[in-house]
């Protein structure tokens, strides 16, 4: 006699069970801690910061042990147990401009203060594959020099004292959080901002690719690429003043692009600005670039029709947890749906094939 | 009100007692007219036991709550600020607002939302004596047929549904009792 | 202890449940319209239920019996793993049967039985925006809707008749509520269009698109159609093989290599409670 198909609960079960001994692997091979994650796969541990929205680097290295190194399942554990936090209050604005910098590199100026310091870049090294990784070799040493006490001035600021780029108005009002209010169009930079610094890095990274080949051309040079620690600060209104709570690593981009100027207004670059958690500099480069492409309409700018302009797609396809999970969910059952499209398909054949018969007969 | 009167009367098991008086809110919003019993919160006087559960159940700090008339008293504030962290506002910016028929008229001072956004308005809670199933008479959304509700008055009820779909909606509460007529319900005199 | 002992009731904290239920209660005052909220990111995948769940935990009592299905049935893999979620992270009990149930979270099926006063329908939405596919713009769509300009529909729908001789819609076909707005009824057959004038509440969520929208009992719910082309609500033309109903909507299962069909309810427990009351269908009891 025919069953329907029951045991979609013990299905699911032993699916759960599948996924947990695959996920180990080979027995006969160490399993993996926490730590070699977090300090290993750094680069991974921070897109999954940066995408999460939640800077725990050991939080972020279980998410990739959990799943398997799929960074975007990894974005999803993050995301969901960021959800359940408690809300304590919100730290003051981080002052990038004190940061302790790894890295920072200016692609307008040979020299200036602070220097050009490339710190751990891919960017020199042959893609030769390094099979002395694949032994375990000796432990890695650079060479130290004394690190810079005074901070890091940003390039950006020396055109300013020129008026050479827009000065960008210090905007007081509290940013809305985007995981506590929902998006609406048109939305703010920093709404924009929040959007593209969480958005999913290949997405971020191909829009910005398009404006850099015509679509919505405007030439941006690096005017700096930063990355190091900043520290955290949150007032606490009991005392009365604001304490360190800790420090976070963040890269920060700041692009010089092109403004033609006016009749009226005398010609000045502009920027395009892009922040993230963690050493994520092709995702910060990409978030300068779509962030100064997303500005046309406040700069006077035509829209030129190109996506990387159009605020409405960018934001509301950015998100890879979104975009993931309505992908796949085409993978669920759709019986009843397909089946209102069966009978209204064979409805319809029928009816052109006795149009066709009563036209014969006619005939 | 002495400074521990404010901490007192609020929910006794938050997610609980929320969900069973959310239950009833719910109820009545979607069956206009229909009396519901909710009685999970002690607010300070003036306000009625079910006007103190709806403030619990929906107010927070992302509301601004208007405390109209003999309503906006330290004691109510205090309650409020302790147990919902709203702020009290003016007519104009309230999410909410509560008082006696009397002390929330004109209504015109209350939001009612924008055409691409109706659900900008406020909703309001008025604090009645008594609430029965007779009187005005009230057809639409959530009613079979016709349903009857005990108003303050009808005009100014059938000219915020006038405004459809922008309005407000009301709850009436009295004692532990509540009743709700969104924007939605055409009303007439029974 | 449980994973789940570390979460509150329903696994949403009260400041998110109480948003949502703002947004609900502002969805019953004005029927039909979409209202946006702060969806949060839940602990399963867009796209699989996130609005819908969430309403639902918003709604729910520890008293309530839940109610869970995905195409009308219960044992479908995604209606299990919600089901599941709720009896951890609320404990409440749970039914397969929809006269016991007091909350049914649905996706794409509203159930044979009618349901009653008491009971609440929750709808798992996927694209909220019944325009969407005619202008992909929300800032577009939400104008149309505030000034009730509508042709674009009609003009869909008028232009499938002229193609195809029917209106292409089978599944998600747009309704009028209230006559004020067009909302979409998610992603349910037409056939069960005419089932939305119901006794019950009706909640519809959307996790992704942020939106939740709602229709109060009795609401007017009318199926945009054309006086010459009236709307229909059409299913297979069988009966079902296990019961023999010949009202409900069916499935097309494929029984062997040969490509043999039969037709059997959607609704599994409609189709249980019936056989359980005697009536049988062509196959009943057949070996197959």
């Amino acid at each position: 006699m025919y069953v329907a198909v029951k045991g979609g609960e013990r299905a699911i079960d032993n699916a759960h069970a599948w996924l947990a001994e695959e996920r180990r692997g080979d027995l006969s091979v160490a399993e993996m801690s926490i730590a070699q994650i977090r300090e290993q796969l750094s680069l991974a541990v921070n897109r999954v910061m940066a995408e999460g929205s939640l800077y725990d680097p050991d939080l972020a290295a279980l998410a990739i042990k959990q799943s398997r190194g799929d960074l975007i399942e990894a974005i999803f554990l993050i995301r969901a147990y960021r959800t359940t936090l408690p809300r304590f209050g919100a730290t003051v604005p981080v002052e990038t401009g004190e940061m302790r910098c790894d890295r920072r590199i200016s692609a307008t100026f040979k020299e200036a203060p602070g220097g050009q310091v490339l710190g751990p870049t891919f960017d020199y090294t042959h893609r030769l594959l390094d099979f002395k990784l694949a032994a375990e070799g000796e432990p890695a040493t650079a060479p130290q020099s004394e690190g810079r006490t005074d901070p890091t001035p940003h390039i950006t600021g020396f055109l300013q004292g020129e008026d050479l780029i827009q000065t960008e108005p210090r905007d007081e009002t509290e940013p809305r959080d985007i995981t506590r209010q929902p998006m609406s169009y048109p939305a703010d930079r920093a709404t924009r901002a929040q959007a593209l610094a969480r958005g999913d890095e290949g997405f971020v990274l191909s829009l910005a690719y398009s404006t850099q080949r015509g679509y919505a051309k405007n030439h941006a040079f690096v005017g700096e690429l930063r990355i190091g620690l900043v520290d955290v600060e949150m007032e606490i209104p009991e005392l009365g003043f604001s304490i360190d709570i800790g420090e976070v690593q963040l890269t920060e981009c700041e692009t010089v692009n092109q403004f033609a100027g006016s009749k009226t207004e005398p010609p000045q670059f502009t920027r395009g600005y892009g922040l993230v958690f963690g050493q994520t500099e092709r995702k910060a480069i990409s978030m300068a670039l779509v962030d100064r492409a997303l500005r046309w309409e406040e700069l006077g700018e035509d829209f030129k029709g190109a996506p990387a302009q159009d605020e409405e797609f960018v934001l509301s396809h950015c998100d890879n947890i979104q975009a993931t999970g309505f992908l796949e969910h085409i993978k669920l059952p759709h019986y009843v749906d397909f089946q209102s499209e069966l009978e209204l398909v064979r409805k319809m054949r029928r009816e052109a094939a006795d149009n066709a018969a009563a036209q014969e007969a006619a005939q | 009100m002495t400074a521990t009167a404010a901490l007192t009367g609020g929910f006794a098991n938050a997610p609980v007692d929320a969900a069973h008086a959310f239950r009833a809110i719910m109820t009545v919003m979607a069956r206009p007219g229909e009396i519901r019993s909710v009685t999970q919160a002690t607010p300070p006087a003036p306000l009625s036991v079910a006007a103190g559960t709806l403030i619990l159940t929906l107010c927070d700090p992302e509301t601004g709550l208007h405390l109209a008339g003999a309503c906006d008293t330290p004691a109510v504030r205090e309650w409020v600020a302790f147990h919902t962290g709203a702020p009290i506002v003016a007519p104009a910016d309230a999410v909410f607002a509560v008082g006696s028929w009397a002390d929330l008229s004109p209504v015109s001072q209350f939001p009612i939302g924008t055409p691409e956004y109706p659900d900008r308005s406020a909703s309001l809670i008025v604090e009645c004596n008594a609430l029965t199933a007779s009187g005005a008479v009230l057809e639409g959304p959530g009613i079979r047929d016709t349903a009857h509700l005990s108003l303050p008055e009808t005009a100014a009820f059938a000219a915020n549904h006038a405004l459809y779909p922008l309005g407000l909606d009301f709850f009436f509460t009295a004692g532990d009792q509540v009743a709700a007529l969104p924007r939605s319900t055409a009303v007439r005199e029974g | 202890m449980s994973l789940m002992d570390d979460y509150n009731f329903a696994y949403l904290d009260e400041q998110t449940k109480r948003m949502i239920r703002r947004a609900i209660l502002k969805g019953l005052a004005v029927p039909g319209y979409q209202v946006p909220f702060a969806s949060r990111e839940m602990p399963m995948p867009y796209g699989w239920g996130t609005g819908g769940v969430q309403v639902s935990a918003a709604t729910l009592t520890p008293d309530d019996t839940l109610k869970v299905i995905d195409q009308g049935a219960d044992d479908t893999t995604n209606a299990v793993s919600i089901r599941k979620f709720f009896e951890r992270t609320a404990g409440v009990a749970t039914t397969e049967e929809t006269t016991e149930a007091s909350i049914i979270q649905t996706r794409h099926r509203i159930p044979e039985v009618d349901l009653t006063e008491d009971q609440v329908l929750v709808y798992q939405v996927p694209i909220p925006e019944p325009l969407r596919f005619l202008e992909p713009r929300e800032t577009e769509t939400r104008k149309m809707h505030s000034l009730e300009e509508y042709g674009l529909m009609h003009v869909k729908l008028y232009e499938d008749i002229s193609r195809h001789g029917n209106i292409s819609t089978a599944f998600a076909y747009p309704v009028m509520v209230n006559d004020r707005y067009v909302m979409d009824p998610s992603p349910i057959p037409k056939f069960d269009n005419p089932k939305m004038e119901m006794a019950a509440i009706q909640l519809f969520g959307a996790g992704r698109e942020q939106r939740i929208y709602a229709v109060p009992p009795w609401t007017k719910v009318v199926s945009l159609d054309f006086e010459d082309y009236p709307f229909e609500a059409s299913k297979a033309d069988h009966s079902c093989e296990l019961c023999g109903s010949d009202s409900s909507y069916l499935d097309e299962v494929i029984l062997d290599d040969a490509g043999n069909r039969m037709f059997v309810c959607s609704d599994t427990d409609y189709c249980r409670s019936r056989r359980e009351a005697g009536h049988q269908g062509r196959l009943a009891g057949e070996t197959v």
